[in-house]
């Protein structure tokens, strides 16, 4: 039988694989894949917080940020779309102009 | 009535000031004489009753209104005339009204804008001096007496396009300051001690004191004020502003040397009468000043050779005598020198400003002589006063002279009577050796103007003073010939009138002076038992006044090559005279250069280029390096801001998470 913690691990696991593609892919699609990864895994803590808590807020919280998320991954694609349209490459490397 | 014998030469002042360069010399000259001669006549008006009235008028005060009140601290902006005073405003209005007179044809070269400055400026001077002169209290005499030195500095430096004349203006301020300094801690210690600045209220309060054995805070208060008047008065060690004042036209230095200005030094002790002779010590230390200062500026003036300068340190050298005479506790010879000084050396100095009118500018004696037949006038009226000065009986300045040196024998320091003798002498010759270089002689008159600003370079011709400076040159010798005769000493058989007619100005200053006398040594001080004296030493120095002239005569007349050959044989001596003891130059050296030297390198470069614009600087540098630091972590790449959030976040965790 599963426990509590072998949900936490696993989830912190997955953040942690998606907070590395955040910081480390080089493509923009990719990393709003791994955005996804990441919301996903706090999905997973809220609803096995919820399973061993006997509470449905964890549940009612996660159906909140699917809805966010997907929203989310809309504009955040268009984004993206609007980015490679300006600057023909989804390299984030590219995106450095707006400092000091 | 009295405030107005100052304000009408003020509001000649301001007529000239505000409206001067519309107006033609004619009228700016015109009003200032006229202001002069009004000013006069009330201030004749004002002195009637103490010179022909009842002998038990003391003083007449004109309260004008209350200037400054605060707390206990009150004081009123008023007027008093007393003897002192009454006298004072006569020479000051009187001998002021001449200069204005004479300085109508002497400036008449300037343009109309300059002349009405000038005109303006003179007001102004003897409307300050007249403010210095009748001030009830410090505070009204300091109006005037920083009055006085902001005048000087204008008129010193009137062709201030001239670098030596602006540079002389500024050294006649600045050295004035010097004694300024003085004075206001004078004046404000009299106020710590007595509680009140009213000359009268101060001596009545020190009347029943006796005098201070020893050297107490009335001794101080007498000893900055004598800073102050050693600053006005031209003596040691403030005396070098004056010699340098012969920058500004010629009767400026009359002005200044004659009627205001240096006489305010010697106006302040007398008075203050009370206080100084309640100072013992003090008073042995004016007396020294004046000694050595005499002497001194004596044997400079021997060997100078512009002519002016000479009278100039012949002024510093009679002041100091009028010093001596204060310091001997002889408060009436003091002014009754200053009276008839104010006399020839007004006439003397106008004296020398028709010689250089004459000459175009030229101001060198050994560029002169043999002008006796082109300006007879002036010749005269300049013998005159060289005459007076010297001290030849029957004119005025042997009686005001004699009287001095008299009491200083009289209390018995015969050491100071030597060095009056001595300089009795040298004023004699110096005096003569101006007459004979300048008037006697084979002329050594250069052939055309010289460059000058008041020349302008026209075409010499020699002629005497114009009608407007003879008439003043002529009341002047006339004043120089009889002024002494107010005061013929007892021991000729006069009563000294002049004595009697101040006494009461420096009442009870007399009775303490008695009681330190007595209290030493008894010294004879009834004027009864020491005529047997006064005569002798009369005749003392009429032969040495004779003795003065007849060398003059020997070496600058009848012997052409006497002089020269003195001075090679005594080269030494000639140099050190020449060069005025090199006090400007140690001056230089002790004061002026360490001040600069503190003032560029300690507080310039030190303290406001380092620590001022340093710490203003400082913080800018500071706020730039640390945002040039900061502003490498903006690098524009998302992934490293989300990089850094994350971190913070974990940070931050951590830290509840570990607590």
């Amino acid at each position: 039988m599963a426990t509590l913690n072998d949900y936490l691990v696993l989830s912190a696991v997955l953040f942690t694989i998606g907070a590395a593609g955040v910081f480390l892919r080089r493509n923009l699609i990719t990393i709003l894949l791994a955005v996804e990864i990441m919301l996903n895994a706090v999905n997973l803590t809220f609803v096995a917080f919820g399973r061993f808590h006997g509470s449905v807020d964890g549940q009612i919280i996660v159906f909140f940020v699917m809805t966010v998320a997907a929203a989310e991954a809309a504009v955040g694609l268009a984004i993206v779309i609007a980015m490679f349209r300006h600057r023909g490459t989804l390299n984030p490397e590219a995106f450095k102009t707006l400092k000091w | 009535m009295l405030v107005l014998i100052p304000l009408i030469p003020f509001l000649g002042f301001a007529v000239n000031a505000a409206l001067g360069r519309r107006l033609s010399k004619f009228v700016s000259g015109g009003v200032a004489c006229t202001a002069m001669l009004a000013s006069f006549g009330i201030a004749l008006a004002t002195a009637w009753p103490f010179l022909f009235g009842s002998a038990d008028l003391h003083a007449v005060e004109q309260n004008v209104y209350t200037w400054i009140k605060a707390g206990d601290f009150v004081a009123p902006f008023s007027l008093r005339v007393d003897p002192l005073a009454a006298l004072m405003i006569l020479v000051v209005t009187g001998i002021g009204f001449l200069i204005h007179v004479y300085s109508t044809s002497y400036m008449h070269d300037e343009s109309d804008s300059e002349y009405a400055r000038f005109f303006s400026y003179l007001n102004l001077f003897a409307a300050f001096m007249l403010v210095l002169v009748l001030g009830s209290n410090f505070l009204v005499m300091f109006v005037g007496w920083e009055g006085v030195g902001l005048c000087s500095y204008l008129l010193i430096g009137f062709w201030y396009r001239k670098t030596s004349a602006a540079d002389a203006g500024k050294k006649a301020f600045i050295v004035n300051r010097v004694g300024d300094f003085g004075f206001i801690l004078g004046m404000l210690l009299a106020f710590v001690q007595f509680g009140t600045l009213d000359f009268q209220r101060i001596a009545s309060a020190l009347a029943p004191m006796a005098p201070e054995a020893e050297f107490g805070t009335v001794s101080a208060i007498a000893l900055l004020l004598l800073v102050g008047a050693t600053g006005k008065s031209a003596q040691i060690p403030l005396y070098v502003w004056l010699p340098d004042a012969m920058e500004g036209p010629t009767p400026v230095s009359a002005l200044i040397h004659a009627a205001t200005m240096v006489t305010a030094g010697v106006y302040l002790i007398g008075r203050n009468a009370v206080l100084f002779s309640h100072a013992p010590d003090v008073l042995l230390i004016v007396a020294i000043v004046g000694t050595v200062t005499a002497l001194m500026a004596g044997t400079i003036a021997l060997v100078q050779n512009d002519i002016k300068r000479v009278l100039a340190y012949s002024t510093v050298s009679q002041l100091g005598y009028m010093f001596l005479a204060m310091g001997m506790g002889a408060f009436g010879a003091g002014i009754f020198h200053l009276y008839t000084h104010a006399f020839f050396k007004a006439l003397l100095f106008l004296g020398s400003g028709a010689v250089i009118h004459a000459l175009a500018g030229e101001q060198d004696m050994r560029r002169m002589g043999g002008l006796k037949r082109a300006l007879p006038v002036t010749y005269w009226t300049f013998l005159t006063g060289a005459l007076a000065i010297a001290g030849v009986p029957g004119l005025a300045g042997f009686f005001s002279k004699d009287e001095i040196l008299f009491r200083t024998f009289e209390h018995g320091h015969v050491l100071l009577w030597g060095v009056g003798i001595l300089t009795s002498l040298l004023t004699a010759t110096y005096m003569f050796r101006v007459v004979f270089l300048t008037f006697h002689g084979a002329s050594r008159v250069a052939s055309h103007g010289h460059g000058d600003p008041h020349g302008g370079g026209h075409p010499l011709h020699l002629h005497d003073a114009p009608p407007a400076m003879a008439s003043v040159l002529i009341v002047l010798a006339v004043g120089a010939a009889v002024a002494g005769y107010v005061g013929v000493p007892h021991a000729l058989g006069g009563d000294n009138r002049i004595e009697r007619f101040l006494a009461p100005s420096f009442e009870s200053s007399a009775a303490a002076i008695d009681a330190a006398a007595t209290s030493e040594i008894s010294t004879p001080t009834g004027s009864e038992s020491s005529h047997g004296v006064e005569l002798p030493l009369m005749l003392v120095s009429t032969v040495i006044a004779f003795g003065g002239i007849g060398l003059a005569t020997f070496l600058f007349l009848l012997s052409a090559d006497a002089a020269p050959r003195l001075a090679t044989r005594f080269a030494g001596v000639y140099r050190v005279l020449t060069n005025k003891y090199y006090v400007d130059e140690i001056y230089q050296t002790a004061i002026v250069e360490p001040v600069q030297m503190v003032s560029r390198q300690g507080l310039w470069q030190g303290m406001d280029v380092r620590v001022i614009d340093g710490s203003v600087n400082g913080i800018g540098a500071l706020v730039r390096g640390g945002a040039t630091a900061l502003r490498q972590m903006q690098t524009g790449s998302v992934r490293s801001y989300a990089a850094a959030l994350f971190l913070g976040v974990v940070v931050i965790l951590g830290y509840y998470l570990f607590n």
